[in-house]
């Protein structure tokens, strides 16, 4: 006659499984968010170099430009390394105009730390490098950065 | 007319649709995080004063010519040789600073024939307009990497602590400026300041 009598049958009762499909929205959502698609295509080839003494790279303050060969889709602009800013190609003479419209945008206490991050395929002539770096000189933009993937330590 | 109960849908396969979606997305998301050299150019200087007479022992020149070899102090070096060439350039300490002490932290060899003093000490890098600049990029990463490699002997020396983790430390409370950090980065950094010249390649 004890009070704590056993239970007949010792199933465990079914987990349910009725909110797993709100668990998984949940991460679904999260990673629809967070995907950034690319939102400018490169109209260079950008086989970037790679390098081992790298630093982030602060993306609330910084313009790309990019450099090399045009890619397949844009030969009519010829095989020579072009540069690229936005969306279009440009010349040298445009990337100070473009610098200092970039700066415009940014918010006032990032103004003074702004970065260019230069995206130059690896097999393009340096020339062209020192060329962009003169008129960034010129622009008073001196902090610059190369980027690169990061290379594995043998 | 008779009142029919709706059929209860079954909503056992929403999982499954939800899972496909997610991992769909858990694919194409790339987190991209870009990384690079950062390196900062010299300010346009317009004013006509004679550039300071530098000893050709304290200049450690580099070449990149078109074929992508390298010419350092006039001999022909493999790139992987470079960083341990620039290591002892810097830290030879063969003499005084322009304020007349000698580098007592230097553990190069104190070669007379070489570089005085990290401070003196001048890196040039010159390249042709025709150097790829994949190779410019290993040439640059060497160099940032000799002058990181004494940097962090010297951190790990005087304050126990690695040099890159100063720095991190620096970064995070960016906004609220912690004045003693600041200035052992800083007191690391006059040790072996970075000097490191671009020559513009010839106009051909």
């Amino acid at each position: 006659m004890s009070k704590f009598k056993k239970k007949k049958g010792g199933d465990l009762p079914a987990i349910s499984t009725a909110s797993l499909p709100d668990i998984v929205f949940m991460l679904l959502f999260f990673f629809m968010v967070a995907t950034v698609m690319r939102d400018n295509s490169t109209m260079v080839e950008n086989k970037l170099p790679s390098a081992t003494e790298i630093e982030k790279l602060k993306k609330d303050r910084t313009m790309f430009i990019y450099a090399g060969k045009p890619s397949s889709q844009y030969k009519q602009f010829g095989t020579e390394g072009r540069i690229q800013i936005n969306d279009s190609f440009v010349d040298l003479d445009a990337i100070q105009p473009a610098v200092y419209e970039y700066i415009g945008t940014l918010p006032e206490e990032l103004k003074d730390r702004v970065v260019v991050a230069l995206k130059v395929d690896e097999n393009t002539n340096a020339g062209i490098v020192s060329d962009v770096k003169q008129e960034l000189r010129e622009a008073n933009a001196l902090k610059i950065m190369y980027v690169t993937g990061q290379k594995k330590e043998e | 007319m008779a009142k029919r109960a709706a059929p209860e849908v079954n909503a056992g396969s929403m999982a499954d649709i939800a899972f496909l979606l997610l991992i769909f997305f858990l694919v194409t998301t790339t987190i991209e995080k870009d990384k690079g050299i950062l390196r900062s150019l010299p300010p346009i200087d317009d004013s006509q004063t004679e550039p300071p007479i530098i000893k050709q022992k304290n200049l450690f020149t580099i070449l990149v010519n078109r074929d992508d070899r390298l010419l350092v102090e006039e001999e022909e070096m493999d790139i992987k040789d470079l960083r341990q060439a620039a290591i002892d350039f810097l830290d030879n300490g063969g003499g005084v600073n322009p304020e007349g002490e000698s580098c007592d932290y230097c553990r190069g060899k104190k070669d007379p024939e070489s570089s005085d003093h990290p401070d003196k000490a001048i890196i040039t890098l010159k390249h042709d307009r025709e150097t790829t600049y994949g190779r410019y990029i290993e040439v640059q990463n060497e160099l940032v990497a000799a002058y990181n490699f004494l940097r962090e002997r010297e951190a790990q020396r005087i304050f126990n602590r690695s040099f890159a983790s100063m720095l991190e430390e620096k970064e995070k409370n960016q906004f609220n400026k912690d004045e003693k950090l600041n200035a052992d980065i800083q007191r690391i950094k006059d040790m072996y300041p970075m000097k490191l010249s671009e020559a513009e390649p010839d106009k051909s």
